[in-house]
């Protein structure tokens, strides 16, 4: 079975000569069709920076230094733009995190999601008009002919991030990137938009990799992780043996570290400083070798 | 009988909409109902609830931020719901507030010596410039950050060390009473567990008094004795920390605890479908 994402020894700097940032070291990672990959860590681990160097869009001062990127086992990195741009939004969706920036405020929602369809899939308005309703009450919106009308701002933060579910799924693709798509709802919306994410996974059968900062919402969505820290991979596996056996430090610590409201108070253990100054430092003996092989 | 430090009774707060026309009176919309709590000195009350249940309102009334339009507020024994702010002055020494983000109430323009010690400057507590860094110096080492942040600027500090220094300008007046509204909130959970193993440190050192805002049960739990949650404004339950969590009585705190992801696998939770309305409109944002 060819996986639908590979990822192999992946390098990205971002900045220029002696200002250049290392901030990704060497990752690798598959997803398999259908598989639910959390690709877990903190601010800095480089996690959103990897889901956008999948999709092609890294900022325009970062650049892959090493690495490939395969999908369906296509180079992908390396594809022609234009190629490749009709790959994105039918075969590879994005569900980013802030559902109020990544609508446009001018535009209906209807036409907003009628426009992917329109462009990839040659439906006529009123046709991608009609399967834009049909996405909606896919989503669990309740009378979507009139949210169609509506602008985003007419809708609360968790319809709103609805409609971009609906709409990564709009051209059934083989891989979707969600990027934190619920760090900002509260927890009861948080709950229903990953029921629906693994309703509409399993009927539309896509691979997700879901990059999160919540070891909660790994546990409860995917069935494998990897843990990043400063642009590294420092343990993949089954989400159930990571969780209960962890084998790196790193990932011990952060489970000591977050807190659980079924569990008395004194539990609680912060990430040791020491542990994660180890780590730094072995990611610039990296990025040293990596100069030193490249001179 | 136990002393009680801060005690709400009936608080309400409204704030006027925007009229829909010229001449008809605005109608209020009432973001805080009925509000009654009663906070032990010395001790830590969480208060809970979604975006838009009034939990950040409640505790600006209780700081007296806002001014309540009905119910009453004591303080130590005093009604302070209704005075001025020439009366509430003299007050404000003993009563602070921590911030979701403290760059904000951190000027980007002082270096920690003068931003840490600007409230005891407002009350002309600081006896010149080498009283300034004896008191910053004090104030850092309190917070558990390094001397040499003495003459930092805020934006050179990272997520957790700027939340120490907020924590530091709030404890600079030496104040009986704080309220910490969602204070870490944006941080990561390795920066997040320190900051609230300080606030525990602190509480227990200095005799502090808290309320704990936050919209994340699980920060709760950590840090609280008691917790009251809140849904549109209104409490709907509260008491002892381990006995909400542990035998929820009212139907939302159920749901607010079944919502949380712990971080255990649990193939039924995602297929659990309870389905709870999700509001169509936007609502008001917290």
């Amino acid at each position: 079975m060819t996986a639908v994402l590979s990822v192999q020894g992946l390098h990205v700097t971002i900045g220029q000569g002696t200002m250049a940032a290392n901030v990704l070291r060497g990752v690798s990672l598959e997803v398999q069709p259908g598989e639910v990959r959390g690709l877990v860590g903190e601010s800095g681990a480089g996690k959103s920076m990897l889901g956008r160097a999948v999709l092609g869009l890294l900022p325009a001062n970062a650049r892959i230094d090493s690495g490939t990127i395969e999908f369906e086992g296509r180079d992908f990195s390396g594809m022609p733009e234009r190629e490749r741009r009709g790959l994105l939004g039918r075969r590879i969706a994005l569900i980013p995190q802030d559902p109020m920036t990544s609508l446009n405020p001018v535009k209906r929602v209807g036409a907003q999601i009628a426009m992917v369809l329109r462009h990839h899939l040659a439906l006529s308005r009123r046709q991608a008009l009609q399967r834009a309703a049909e996405l909606l009450a896919e989503v669990a919106i309740r009378d979507p002919r009139r949210v169609l009308d509506l602008y985003p701002h007419e809708i609360s933060g968790g319809m709103r991030q609805r409609v971009l579910i609906a709409t990564a799924f709009a051209c059934d693709p083989s891989l979707i990137i969600a990027d934190e798509p619920t760090t900002a709802l509260d927890v009861t919306v948080q709950r229903q938009v990953l029921q629906l994410v693994e309703r509409l996974r399993q009927r539309h059968g896509a691979a997700i990799l879901f990059v999160t900062h919540d070891l909660g919402v790994v546990a409860k969505l995917c069935r494998t992780v990897s843990v990043l820290h400063a642009g590294r991979v420092l343990e993949e596996g089954a989400t159930a043996e990571v969780l209960t056996k962890p084998r790196h430090p790193y990932t011990r610590a952060l489970l000591a570290a977050t807190p659980r409201a079924d569990r008395p108070a004194d539990s609680l253990r912060p990430v040791p400083p020491e542990l994660i100054e180890s780590l730094w430092a072995e990611a610039h003996r990296i990025d040293r070798l990596a100069v030193a092989e490249r001179a | 009988m136990t002393d009680i430090l801060v005690r709400a009774g009936s608080l309400s707060f409204a704030y006027p909409e925007r009229a829909s026309t010229l001449f008809r009176r605005p109608a209020l919309r009432e973001v805080v109902k009925h509000v009654d709590l009663a906070v032990p000195r010395g001790s830590v009350l969480g208060l809970v609830g979604e975006s838009g249940s009034g939990k950040t309102t409640l505790g600006r009334l209780l700081v007296r931020l806002l001014q309540p339009t009905s119910g009453g507020i004591q303080f130590d024994g005093v009604e302070i719901g209704d005075l001025g702010e020439a009366e509430l002055r003299p007050l404000r020494a003993r009563i602070q507030m921590i911030f979701q983000d403290p760059q904000s109430s951190l000027n980007p323009r002082l270096r920690l010596a003068v931003a840490l010690t600007r409230p005891l400057q407002v009350f002309g507590r600081l006896k010149g410039r080498r009283d300034q860094r004896d008191r910053a110096a004090e104030l850092l080492d309190l917070v558990g950050l390094a001397p040499h942040f003495i003459d930092r600027y805020p934006h050179e500090l990272s997520g957790g060390q700027r939340q120490r220094a907020g924590i530091a300008r709030a404890l600079a007046l030496q104040p009986d009473f704080i309220v910490a509204d969602e204070i870490v909130s944006g941080l990561d959970v390795s920066t997040q567990a320190h900051i609230l193993l300080l606030i525990r440190e602190l509480r227990r050192r200095l005799g502090l008094t808290l309320v704990f805002i936050s919209h994340d049960l699980s920060v709760i739990r950590v840090l609280c004795d008691d917790v009251a949650i809140l849904q549109h404004g209104e409490i709907v339950e509260s008491g002892p920390v381990a006995k909400i969590f542990e035998r929820p009585q009212h139907a939302y705190t159920r749901d607010l605890l079944s919502a949380i992801p712990l971080p255990d696998v649990e193939p039924g939770w995602l297929t659990d479908q309870r389905e709870v309305s999700v509001p169509h409109q936007q609502g008001s944002a917290a």
